[in-house]
């Protein structure tokens, strides 16, 4: 690694929780440069939702250390951490559906007391091609635009992180392609940290990744490196179908 | 017309048609509507933390009574004019409110209505036991020194109308003005989804907190104005069926609606003076309603409008 | 209550509220149970279920005073009829109103605070303002040397606890109560196994319903009929339901006993409003800091 003077913008350090007996994450350590798009893979049940959960605050650390931009928010409640500038984007999607698109996106935007709420509003949505839908109710949007507005939603906050979990789960393959571009658009201004399955989606935009498999990283590198390592073929992708 | 003017115009009309009928009225209906108004904010004030929020409380009589303890007593027992005491009342049902709210915001759904229905009941033993300072169950009188803000003599019709029009109107601008607010917005958000609206950045304890109090505010203003307009004060205001009553007018008028309150507290208050005319059984037209309302209408009378076409409607 | 001598002594003064502890906790016992079942089985919170027992009460003193003959006769008919009217009253209640809303929990509490109404005002216009005594089936009583004690009342606490173990032993013996169980644990699952969940939930609420009524009944000889009685039972049982774990049958029971005993103890040495005030406050308490109740961590 090139910038090791330089402060990561998200550092963990021996992040742990267990579930009764079962150490889900087991002190991983990850470190998120700036304006990187950082991937987490690994294969279901390897502890990646658990692991963002911790890095979100919507889990409480039972052990390890979390800085971002080196201050400790270990501590900070989930909102707490939003509003320091980490966004999350869930799994399933989460929207308030019974409220307009327009208000979707604006309680993001005011969480971080943007002035010009229209404004605001319009350029979230412009970015993810959503402008024209601002007036419709977000619960009678289709799936693929219902992801786009979390997405919006994500990015109203103005995040310095944004966690993308599963982003492109039951998209279409044209969807897919859309949505790519549009989280490739996002870097540098943004850095990314993406769950994915979908491994095209990870070569093609990660610039970094790391594995995940039984709650402990068994590696980390770049799509190449990744790709050539071993270890990861025995864990992860020589046991399940890769592409899917 | 734009959304904000429909808005403007149609609530204006409303408080215009509100502030003509105490001319156009013979004067036992205008009294009528003078209570009809102050229990009309007192709902209101249910409305912001039940159909926006999404808090379901059993408990609000407790604040209720505050405002209406809080004002009468200031009277009372220490002889304040009426105004001081008014805000005594306001100051009474917030801080209730915010009392309750730090504990009962602890939990959720079934057990928020079980530990608010509690709070209440115990307010209410507690007025009891200490009737020496609240008059216990036979309540007391608001002299009428008690009862003359700005020299308006609230004992007489005319002054008494007035005063529950302001109170109303002031009300319903204020209800309006939060709801329509950037915090009015992120209540709904508690309502819709708490788990995303933590993700993006609020805190859902503060944000029903503070939803709670000011709920507890408009509750204290109604039972303070009670108390102001109508000289009595008494332990029969605290009791559950005043917890029932903003439920009730609530979801009659359309939760989640500004003026659903004032239709279901019109239409309620209405109904029981016919029904007690005709059966002195009124409590079985309020179980009936309940049970009606629940089934058929869940939505009320103006929510049901705004599902078909009035999608404006704050 | 009894009246009480001045000079009574500490230890038969407590032997006194020890047994008037024990009845209340017995007929308790059966209302809260009642409570909880609904509770556990259909995850509702059944406000009416005081009006079931004031029904209960109501509909005794209607058939006792109905049928001729000797008081134990009219008891009897009232213990076998009561009960039955109230749980198809509930039945119906349960079709009609409950089932159409979903079991949705909110909807279900003002649902039946409704119906807490309407039951109320029909006891009112049908029976009449006036509490209504019902003889007991029997006047013997037991002598302790220091004062005479009904024994009516201790069989109404041998009664309960009959009651009490069928019920138990319904739960857990036999298929009816299997399916309750299962229904509790999952109904999603349970009517993929072809449970008819509509029927065990229209069961369970009546059930819950004629419990409270049979409570009812054994209670007034005690204590007479009158259409607002159901009140103070709906409160007890709440309590009982929430400190013994909301759903739990076991904890249910250990908290009847303690706040029977409690409230027939405490009701001696203080204000029953300031006896009310506490408990009141204790269920709150209770609900904020230990959701799970004091007794009995699970179903």
């Amino acid at each position: 690694m090139a910038a090791l003077s330089e402060t990561p913008l998200l550092e963990a350090r021996g992040l742990t929780h267990a579930f009764g007996g079962l150490r889900a994450v087991d002190g991983v350590d990850l470190s998120l440069k700036r304006g990187e798009i950082h991937a987490l893979i690994g294969p279901n049940g390897a502890g990646k939702t658990t692991l963002v959960s911790l890095l979100s605050g919507r889990l409480p650390l039972q052990g390890g250390l979390l800085r971002l931009e080196g201050e400790d928010i270990s501590a900070l409640p989930a909102e707490g951490r939003v509003r320091r500038g980490i966004a999350y984007t869930f799994q399933i999607t989460s929207i308030f559906p019974r409220l307009p698109v327009f208000d979707n996106v604006a309680l993001a935007a005011q969480s971080r007391g943007a002035r010009d709420l229209p404004a605001a509003v319009a350029e979230a949505l412009d970015r993810v091609g959503l402008a024209d839908l601002t007036a419709q109710e977000a619960g009678s949007l289709s799936y693929g635009h219902q992801r786009l507005l979390e997405l919006a939603m994500g990015l109203a906050l103005h995040p310095k992180l944004l966690i993308l979990d599963e982003p492109t789960q039951g998209l279409a393959a044209g969807e897919i392609a859309r949505f790519t571009e549009l989280v490739r658009s996002l870097v540098p201004g943004i850095t990314v940290l993406l769950i994915e399955h979908n491994m095209e989606v990870v070569m093609a935009l990660a610039d970094c990744i790391s594995v995940l498999n039984f709650g402990r990283l068994i590696a980390q590198g770049s799509p190449e490196q990744i790709r050539a390592d071993a270890g990861v073929q025995a864990a992860y992708l020589g046991g399940e179908d890769a592409a899917g | 017309m734009t959304e904000r003017g429909k808005i403007l115009l149609l609530h204006g009309g409303v408080l215009l048609a509100l502030f003509a009928a105490q001319y156009l009225l013979p004067a036992y209906h205008a009294n009528n509507l003078a209570r009809i108004m102050v229990l009309a904010v007192y709902a209101m004030g249910y409305n912001i933390a039940f159909g926006y929020t999404g808090l379901l409380s059993l408990g609000h009589a407790l604040f209720f009574a505050m405002g209406m303890y809080g004002a009468g007593m200031a009277v009372w027992l220490v002889e304040w004019t009426a105004l001081p005491a008014i805000a005594m009342g306001l100051a009474a049902g917030a801080v209730a409110a915010g009392a309750v709210g730090l504990l009962a915001l602890r939990t959720a759904g079934v057990s928020f209505m079980i530990v608010t229905l509690m709070f209440a009941q115990a307010g209410y033993l507690l007025i009891l036991y200490f009737a020496r300072y609240t008059g216990g169950d036979e309540g007391f009188v608001v002299e009428a020194f008690g009862r003359r803000p700005f020299g308006l003599d609230l004992v007489q019709d005319g002054p008494r109308y007035a005063a529950a029009f302001c109170l109303f109107a002031v009300a319903l601008a204020g209800n309006l003005a939060l709801v329509r607010s950037r915090f009015g917005r992120v209540m709904l958000a508690m309502r819709e989804n708490e788990a995303r609206s933590r993700m993006l950045g609020y805190n859902p304890f503060r944000v029903k907190l503070l939803a709670l109090v000011i709920s507890g505010l408009y509750a204290g203003a109604a039972g303070a104005f009670y108390a102001m307009l109508f000289g009595y004060v008494g332990a029969s205001f605290a009791m559950v069926q005043y917890s029932i009553l903003p439920l009730l007018y609530t979801l009659l008028g359309g939760a989640g609606v500004v003026l659903g309150p004032l239709l279901g507290a019109g239409l309620m208050f209405y109904l029981i003076d016919i029904a007690s005319g005709l059966t002195s059984a009124y409590l079985m037209v309020v179980g009936a309603v309940l049970v009606v309302l629940v089934l058929f209408a869940p939505k009320g009378l103006l929510g049901a409008l705004r599902e078909r076409g009035l999608k404006w409607l704050p | 209550m009894p009246i009480l001598c001045n000079q009574m002594a500490f230890g038969p003064f407590l032997l006194l509220a020890l047994l008037e502890g024990t009845v209340t906790a017995a007929v308790l016992a059966l209302t809260a149970l009642g409570l909880s079942l609904v509770f556990g089985v259909m995850r509702v919170v059944n406000v009416a279920h005081g009006a079931f027992f004031m029904l209960g009460a109501v509909l005794a003193w209607f058939v006792a005073s109905h049928v001729p003959g000797a008081p134990a006769l009219g008891f009897v008919a009232a213990l076998v009829l009561a009960p039955l009217a109230v749980a198809a009253l509930a039945a119906v209640a349960d079709r009609l109103v409950l089932k159409r809303i979903g079991y949705d929990p909110e909807a279900t509490i003002v649902a039946t605070i409704g119906l807490l109404y309407i039951f109320e005002q029909a006891a009112l216009s049908l029976f009449g303002p006036d509490a209504r005594p019902v003889p007991a089936p029997f006047t013997w009583r037991i002598q302790f040397p220091w004062f005479g004690y009904s024994g009516y009342k201790l069989f109404v606490v041998a009664a309960a606890l009959v009651v009490l173990a069928a019920v138990w032993l319904m739960l857990t013996r036999s298929r009816a109560g299997l399916i309750m169980r299962a229904t509790q644990v999952d109904r999603q699952t349970a009517r993929a196994f072809g449970i008819n969940v509509d029927l065990v939930y229209t069961g369970t609420f009546a059930l819950g319903a004629a419990l409270a009524a049979l409570g009812a009944v054994l209670v007034v000889p005690i204590q007479q009929a009158h259409y607002l009685m159901g009140g103070d039972p709906l409160l007890l049982s709440f309590i009982v339901v929430i400190i013994g774990g909301l759903g739990s049958l076991r904890g249910t029971l250990v908290a009847a006993l303690v706040i029977g005993l409690g409230d027939g103890i405490i009701s001696m040495f203080f204000t029953p409003t300031l006896a009310k005030i506490i408990a009141t406050l204790a269920v709150a308490l209770v609900l904020v800091f230990r959701p799970q109740g004091l007794f009995g961590a699970r179903a």
